[in-house]
């Protein structure tokens, strides 16, 4: 089964995403109000592994695991949509506490009422699928 | 086993997911959430209306699979690694959130003000929960990313354009904390 070893990644971020409570709502509003460092160290060491990674790969040329040398795609340039849709997302991200990964495992985690969190992001996703041509980008 | 039951440190969590990152790469994947929402949108049909559903999902099974297992995760670091020292935030966030009416966490990764079952009763506290939902679905689509596609995938590669991103995302993370939550709840 080729969708084993994604369940397990993806078993790990739940577990770790839990464990040091990234999913908390508290954990979010702490992180606005520059009240812990927590948050940040987290995302500060997640990045940096990142690029160490990312270096070493582009460095070496390293290839995927089916071979295939590994390319990451950079993010089309611009400014307005990131900026703009970046506002939008830190509202609901402060808002409702998760963003799109701790809505999931929080979900699986029994938190029921981030059912209602998920409905509101795939209206939110499908309105952005309606309306997107209409929007500067 | 103390050391699991604990809140995990944040160089320790970092670091794994840093690593749930690079395994994605090199599985020749990425690590990005909230491209799963647009795929249940296509899953659910919406690529009969609206073209920007109209993809072949079936190529998506994998993050679908990442978030099947995110699922569980959270499911048995909740009920099986936990304990009553979780959360334990700071006194003065817990006072500002005494002041808005918001249980302390004891524990509880989520207040119950806002996320017990009883909000199923408020009208009020539903439209919370959905409205946020709205903004974190449209906001992330329209910004291209979200947490995980721009603050540890983009910045990893030194993307400037997710750079953006997460400077937008703690403008509007910072409005809400600060000016509008206190309003609402």
């Amino acid at each position: 089964m080729k969708l084993v070893k994604f369940i397990l990644v993806g078993f790990i971020f739940g577990i770790v995403l839990t464990k040091s409570e990234a999913v908390s709502w508290y954990r979010i509003y702490e992180m606005f109000q520059f009240q812990s460092f927590h948050m940040y160290g987290i995302i500060m060491v997640a990045v940096l592994t990142g690029i160490i990674g990312i270096q070493i790969i582009k460095k070496y040329n390293l290839k995927d695991s089916s071979g295939t040398p590994i390319r990451i795609a950079d993010k089309v340039p611009g400014t307005f949509r990131y900026l703009v849709g970046g506002v939008i997302f830190g509202l609901g991200w402060a808002l409702a506490g998760s963003c799109p990964g701790p809505i999931f495992i929080l979900i699986g985690a029994g938190f029921t009422s981030v059912i209602l969190v998920l409905l509101g992001a795939l209206i939110g996703t499908f309105l952005y699928g309606v309306i997107k041509d209409k929007l500067p980008h | 086993m103390e050391l699991i039951y604990h809140t995990w440190s944040w160089y320790i969590s970092g670091f794994i997911i840093g690593l749930v990152m690079l395994s994605l790469i090199y599985f020749g994947k990425s690590f990005g959430m909230s491209s799963n929402l647009r795929t249940l949108c296509s899953i659910a049909g919406a690529g009969k209306k609206v073209t920007f559903f109209n993809f072949d999902w079936k190529s998506q099974r994998w993050n679908l699979a990442v978030v099947a297992g995110a699922m569980l995760g959270g499911f048995v670091a909740t009920h099986y690694l936990s304990d009553a020292s979780n959360v334990s935030i700071n006194p003065k966030t817990i006072a500002q959130l005494q002041m808005m009416d918001i249980d302390a966490p004891q524990g509880k990764l989520m207040p119950d003000t806002l996320f017990s079952n009883d909000v199923f009763e408020s009208p009020k506290s539903i439209l919370i929960l959905i409205i946020g939902g709205i903004l974190i679905g449209f906001g992330s689509r329209y910004a291209g990313g979200c947490t995980s596609g721009h603050a540890i995938s983009g910045l990893s590669n030194l993307q400037l354009p997710s750079l953006k991103a997460v400077i937008g995302f703690f403008i509007g993370g910072l409005i809400m904390a600060h000016f509008i939550l206190p309003l609402i709840v």
